[in-house]
């Protein structure tokens, strides 16, 4: 393999470990508030890259993000309030199924809304041809802005988690309800605002990668399951694990396409996850000692 | 006194006398899917004990039930006739495992032994379910449901991927399957009324095994565990084992109903793997009432039947979406006439109070 082949797959792989970071941290969020795994993260990513291109014909390319991104907060506030808010210690294997019942209803729903049809957003910058030079590896300016955005939310999410009023009372919650509560913090309202969060940070994922990947009504599914393998490696609930996990699977899988062939490369990911939960289901970054106080 | 068994005999005549009522109305066209909504109900019948009973979740029966319906198809349609000099081959012929014919066009075809096949099947299985639930059966909660969920992944991947298993068209023109004298399971009018029988049948043993299974040490042990794991092994009860035991016990009656429905149908195709089949399964054993076997083969005949009547048209899966999340908001326990008969009354009462 030439060194220049080389960077071309590590920059890919970077690119697209980036974007399952992010689809990860989307999970954390909601599973540091709530303890559950919402399956229905994918379908924000969709979401948010569906009604991006819905939007595009009336507005332009910045502000029609900015809508969808808002519009699937209200969605997954929405579904905090519909259906998690009014239920009572529920066992996990409960919120398992209502998540994926949820998923595959807004997939559905997607389907009716937006057919089969494969989309796209434009490339925010230069367009399909258009490529630029790193390292001797080309690549399209879209991939700068799905690194750039990846790093922003990086960033800003944890100035937000360390800085803010109501960052630290997410984390409080996280830590301990009861206590939380007693401190004056509204819990509810932070669960909300974690769906919430949650959901904006995967429908922006999903802006970004439209113009590389394409959206269709099914899109999400792949995206939760790498997101997840994510999530497992880094430490559930561990953001600056999963932005290093993601990036690992990505380049892994990068590497693996170019010597297995390409109707394989999920199955790499997926065996990851399996060895990872067989080998060390506390992630790849935490202190085994910390991991034995968890249940799993 | 009803007994243990007074379900199975109900069920048993419902069998009989819908097979009659279709003979009576002329309408036996229905017993088509009837049959196949048996080899449905076979999976959530091994699926309700492992998820209800003893309480792990398998978000990949479909990977199961594809292992045994590939592998039968496979088996069954690979030509050994190129290799027959090859030894394997040859002993297979000769102590008549391998089956010898010609195809359409006329060319030599031999292939295995639909009986070797279906064992082959059920082996495959049993080892797939060994190799996998070791490891994951350790797994609780989320992370038992997301590892069941991405063998199913792999399993849809590897046969969607593989041109040996024909890629995304599946394979077709499996043969017949002779069970016994007069009954092969195959697809065509003519056989109807016997496959009919011979799947139900099945189903009906299977129900049996399940039965005895729940009311013997075993059962109660799973139920312990179930209640709480630690507690269960601190009881002296070996949990890893009987959740092993009842993984593979589960992961072999789906792959027996993959395999004969394959027989049935004449072919498989990467759909019957895929994640929604296995989210399927998880709805109508919720809608069952998770632990409840009767109602989870209630609710099976009656959804698997409508839907591959096509009566849910275009919203098929939103169907089952909407019965997992309806069932586990409202009726957790499921549709048990007469708890959720009490919560409406007491809501009612509520209701007039206020």
């Amino acid at each position: 393999m030439t060194s220049e082949l080389l960077v071309q797959y590590l920059l890919s792989g970077i690119t697209i470990g980036s974007v399952y970071a992010i689809v990860a941290i989307g999970f954390n969020i909601i599973y540091n508030a709530t303890g559950i795994i919402n399956f229905a993260q994918g379908e924000f990513v969709m979401l948010g890259g569906m009604l991006a291109i819905s939007c595009l014909p009336f507005m332009p390319l910045l502000l029609a993000v900015i809508c969808a991104v808002a519009a699937t907060a209200l969605i997954g506030a929405l579904l905090h309030f519909c259906f998690f808010r009014w239920l009572q210690a529920p066992s996990v294997l409960r919120m398992i199924v209502i998540t994926i019942g949820l998923s595959i209803l807004i997939r559905e729903a997607a389907l009716m809304i937006w057919g089969e049809q494969v989309r796209a957003l434009p490339h925010f910058t230069g367009n399909e041809i258009s490529s630029i030079r790193i390292l001797g590896a080309y690549l399209s300016p879209q991939v700068l802005w799905v690194l750039g955005t990846a790093a922003v939310i990086v960033l800003v999410l944890s100035l937000f988690f360390a800085r803010t009023r109501v960052g630290r009372a997410m984390r409080a919650c996280a830590a301990n309800p009861t206590a939380a509560t007693l401190c004056g913090i509204n819990a509810q309202a932070m669960v909300t605002i974690a769906f919430m969060l949650s959901a904006a940070i995967g429908a922006l994922a999903g802006c970004v990668v439209s113009p590389m990947t394409q959206t269709q009504y099914d899109s999400g599914t792949s995206l939760a399951i790498k997101g997840f393998t994510v999530a497992i490696l880094g430490g559930l609930g561990n953001s600056t694990g999963a932005a290093v996990a993601g990036l690992l699977l990505g380049v892994t899988e990068a590497l693996a396409v170019s010597i297995l062939p390409v109707a394989y490369k999920d199955v790499i990911a997926i065996s990851l996850l399996l060895i990872a939960l067989a080998v060390r289901p506390t992630g790849l970054f935490t202190a085994r000692a910390a991991g034995a106080l968890k249940e799993f | 006194m009803p007994g243990r068994y007074t379900p199975l005999l109900i069920l048993s005549a419902l069998v009989v006398g819908l097979q009659l009522a279709t003979a009576a109305t002329g309408t036996s066209y229905y017993l088509t899917q009837l049959t196949m909504t048996a080899y449905y109900t076979l999976v959530v019948v091994g699926l309700c004990i492992l998820m209800g009973y003893a309480g792990q979740i398998s978000l990949g029966h479909a990977g199961f039930f594809a292992i045994g319906g590939y592998t039968t198809a496979f088996l069954t349609t690979f030509n050994l006739a190129p290799h027959a000099q090859q030894p394997v081959a040859a002993l297979l012929l000769r102590t008549g495992l391998a089956v010898s014919g010609r195809d359409l066009y006329g060319a030599a075809l031999t292939t295995l032994h639909p009986g070797l096949a279906f064992l082959c099947a059920l082996a495959l299985a049993a080892g797939v379910a060994v190799l996998i639930g070791i490891p994951v059966l350790r797994l609780k909660g989320h992370y038992l449901a997301m590892a069941t969920l991405g063998f199913g992944l792999i399993v849809y991947r590897v046969v969607l991927g593989t041109p040996a298993l024909g890629a995304a068209d599946g394979l077709s023109d499996v043969p017949a399957f002779v069970l016994a004298p007069g009954v092969k399971i195959a697809g065509g009018a003519a056989g109807r009324i016997a496959n009919y029988y011979a799947a139900w049948g099945l189903v009906i043993l299977g129900a049996l095994l399940v039965l005895n299974l729940m009311h013997s040490r075993a059962g109660r042990a799973l139920a312990a565990i179930h209640g709480n794991e630690a507690a269960a092994q601190a009881l002296g009860i070996n949990t890893a084992a009987f959740k092993l035991r009842l993984f593979v016990f589960s992961a072999i009656l789906a792959a027996a109903a993959g395999a004969l429905l394959t027989h049935y149908t004449g072919g498989i195709g990467p759909s019957e793997a895929g994640i929604m089949k296995s989210v399927r399964y998880v709805a109508i054993v919720a809608v069952g009432g998770m632990a409840n076997l009767w109602g989870t083969i209630g609710a099976s005949a009656l959804l698997n039947f409508l839907s591959l009547r096509g009566y849910f048209g275009i919203y098929d899966d939103a169907v089952f979406g909407g019965c997992l999340v309806g069932m586990m908001l409202f009726a957790p326990q499921g549709l048990r006439a007469r708890a959720t008969f009490d919560r409406l009354r007491a809501w009612v009462r509520g209701r007039r109070r206020t």
